[in-house]
């Protein structure tokens, strides 16, 4: 089995400062990390190798130091890593982004071995929008599972697989033909340590790294900002809600007043029997 | 150089005449049984503005299975026409075929602005669509504002964790597509005399082409903290300072018959379980009263519950960011606050004499 990861080097927005006066990010304030969810992506990809067999590649797009997130993947047990990096995919939105990695994907299915499943993550820290898989799936023609909590079964020689699904108030069981591709929810594994053996190679691991004049057949007006039809139009705070009263005097006239008001709608409150 | 301008000028009206064919605004109605989700409504309303403004009719988009009973329901909260696919392979929501539909039908009728849910299921239909219709998409909206000269839907969305917002626009592809948080946009007081049109579209899919199978469904309901539903909810934050503190919460909580709610730091401190969670990714709630107690006030916090009726804010820091959006501030110490608060709620609610 060939399991293909996406995985994206984020800013690590927990940290993140942003610049008061234009509100945009101050990149000198963050770590890139790796996003969280495509952690939890390659630790799948990792266990169901285990599993069944195969190897795990992992696919990213972006600047050469996300060559430390394509290490990152390597320490996490994945075979190997590749990466797409050019002036070219600057700016993407998430249509352009899904476009130049299924190109990236069907190089790799044809030029090393077919690929029978995807994996990315839910979504990312940064961007944030979850959007970037089920297009991924749809330019490749396979079907999109999202959300998904876990991986119940694989039939290797069937060519089928069986999920759970997050849906509102609970989740679904689902089947698939493979090739298929699911975005992962962090509650699908506890990603584990990295070993020794996995670590040392990582350190001087070196991904196979593609500019936008290796992907063959490519077509650059749907690359980039030019293929993006999404533009960020204008940054700014959000509102500020303003606020209404602050009690005043002694504690229990505080309370006393507080009183009154939750009691001023009696059918709100649910008495206990 | 005459030439180069004469023929940006050449594509820029190629553009306008190819945008020129699309017209209305739709909304995707997500609908479980016999119930159209609140969400759908929502966007009812918020779509409702933006096709006033724009001069052309608003459309519900209803795909399911002995669905288009709900149509009277869409008209009654804003819907001018309902556009309805109805078949048994529709029965569960699946993307292949709900996909498939959507796209026959927006391809035909051609929307230039169609609004989704972002639900679980709104959010992977309108993803899939987007990639097949090559158009712009944008993500968890929370304000949705028009630009009626230019034809242009502005979306914004929080972004970096809630720390900014950003507007994003779509020029130069049709339909202009977003997805829209829960909640944060208000549905229309229903009007069942309402009228409008329903047209029916038959889809040409069929199982055998279906990569997906749904074999079953488990709904854990037991494990939801029904926050949603609540008129009251009582949510606490780290400044409880332990697990322990944080039974306040669970104990005003009882008196008012209330849900309880916690802020990130407290389900990350394992002091009560992830459904509890309020904000950017927890869930969103829009209870009568909101009672904060020991929460700062942080924005991926308050994006979770600033349009609740009312906001009571218990904090001991009077600069605390809760006490800007709080209808009513106590600044003092919840340990000292709570429990009166508790006995003196007790008294008149169940005539509980006071201790000495
Ligand atoms: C403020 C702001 C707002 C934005 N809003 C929108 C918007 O509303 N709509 C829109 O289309 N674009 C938007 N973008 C652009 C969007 O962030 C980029 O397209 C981004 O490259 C991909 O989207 P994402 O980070 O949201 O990915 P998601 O869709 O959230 O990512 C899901 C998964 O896809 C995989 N993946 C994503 N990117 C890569 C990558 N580069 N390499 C490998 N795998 C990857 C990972 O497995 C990841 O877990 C916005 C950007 C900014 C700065
Ligand atoms: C990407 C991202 C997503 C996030 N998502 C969420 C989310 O969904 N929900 C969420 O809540 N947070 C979220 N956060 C975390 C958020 O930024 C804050 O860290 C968090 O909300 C703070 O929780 P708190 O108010 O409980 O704690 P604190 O910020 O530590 O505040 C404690 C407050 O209690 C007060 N206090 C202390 N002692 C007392 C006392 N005895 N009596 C009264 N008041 C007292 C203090 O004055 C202080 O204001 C997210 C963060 C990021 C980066």
């Amino acid at each position: 089995m060939h399991i293909l990861v996406c995985v994206k080097q984020v800013p690590d927005t927990k940290n993140a400062k942003l610049d008061p006066v234009t509100h945009t990010l101050d990149r000198r304030s963050t770590t890139a990390i790796t996003n969280p969810d495509d952690t939890h992506a390659v630790e799948e990809a990792v266990r169901l190798k285990k599993r069944y067999g195969g190897t795990v590649s992992v696919l990213t797009m972006g600047p050469p130091q996300a060559v430390a997130t394509m290490r990152h993947c390597v320490q996490l047990g994945a075979d190997r890593g590749f990466m797409i990096s050019d002036r070219a995919f600057a700016g993407a939105d998430t249509l352009a982004t899904s476009y130049a990695l299924s190109q990236a994907i069907e190089k790799i299915a044809r030029e090393y071995e077919p690929i029978d499943l995807v994996i990315t993550g839910k979504m990312t820290i940064d961007g944030d929008t979850g959007q970037v898989g089920p297009g991924i799936a749809r330019r490749l023609d396979i079907p999109p599972l999202t959300g998904i909590l876990k991986v119940e079964e694989i039939d290797v020689e069937k060519k089928k697989i069986r999920v759970h699904r997050k849906i509102e108030g609970g989740y679904e069981i689902l089947e698939s033909t493979l090739p298929a591709l699911i975005t992962v929810d962090k509650s699908i594994n506890k990603v584990s340590r990295a070993s020794l053996p996995n670590m040392i190679r990582a350190a001087r691991y070196q991904p196979v790294i593609w500019s936008v004049n290796d992907l063959e057949g490519i077509d650059r007006n749907q690359l980039g900002l030019k293929g993006s039809p999404t533009v960020v139009g204008r940054i700014f705070p959000p509102p500020k809600p303003t606020g209404g009263k602050k009690l005043e005097g002694p504690v229990e006239n505080q309370v006393k007043e507080l009183t009154e008001i939750l009691l001023q709608r009696p059918e709100w409150i649910k008495k206990r029997a | 150089m005459e030439e180069k301008k004469r023929q940006r000028e050449l594509e820029k009206q190629r553009i306008q005449e190819l945008l020129a064919q699309y017209r209305g605004v739709w909304v995707f109605i997500e609908a479980k049984g016999s119930k159209v989700e609140p969400v759908s409504l929502e966007l009812l309303g918020a779509g409702r503005t933006l096709a006033d403004k724009l001069g052309v009719e608003l459309a519900g988009i209803l795909i399911g299975d002995q669905v288009e009973g709900l149509a009277p329901t869409l008209f009654a909260y804003g819907a001018d026409l309902v556009y309805v696919v109805d078949a048994p392979i529709y029965h569960h929501y699946r993307t292949e075929p709900f996909m498939k539909a959507f796209l026959h039908v927006a391809e035909k009728y051609k929307p230039e602005i169609v609004l989704f849910g972002a639900t679980t299921n709104g959010k992977d239909l309108a993803s899939a669509v987007a990639t097949d219709l090559k158009t712009g998409l944008t993500a968890d909206t929370t304000i949705l504002d028009i630009n009626v000269e230019e034809r242009l839907l502005e979306a914004s969305r929080p972004a970096f964790g809630g720390n900014i917002m950003a507007t994003i626009l779509c020029k130069t592809n049709r339909p202009q597509m977003a997805t829209v948080r829960p909640k944060v946009m208000k549905a229309l007081e229903p009007d069942y005399s309402r009228q409008g049109r329903i047209i029916r579209e038959e889809v040409d899919v069929k199982e055998e082409e279906i990569h997906t199978k749904i074999i079953d469904i488990i709904l854990e309901s037991n494990k939801k903290a029904n926050l949603e539903e609540a008129d009251i909810i009582v949510a606490g934050g780290k400044g409880l300072g332990d697990e322990k503190g944080f039974q306040l919460v669970h104990q005003l909580a009882e008196v008012l018959g209330a849900g309880v709610g916690a802020t990130r730091d407290v389900v990350e401190a394992g002091w009560i379980s992830h459904p509890h969670q309020i904000g950017q990714t927890g869930i969103t709630v829009t209870p009568k009263i909101y009672i904060a107690i020991g929460i700062s006030g942080a924005v991926q916090h308050i994006v979770g519950m600033q349009n609740s009726g009312m906001i009571i804010a218990i904090n001991k820091d009077p600069n605390a960011p809760i006490f800007d959006v709080a209808t009513y501030g106590i600044v003092g110490d919840a340990f000292e606050i709570v429990p009166k608060l508790i006995e003196e709620l007790k008294t008149r609610l169940y005539g509980v004499v006071q201790h000495a």
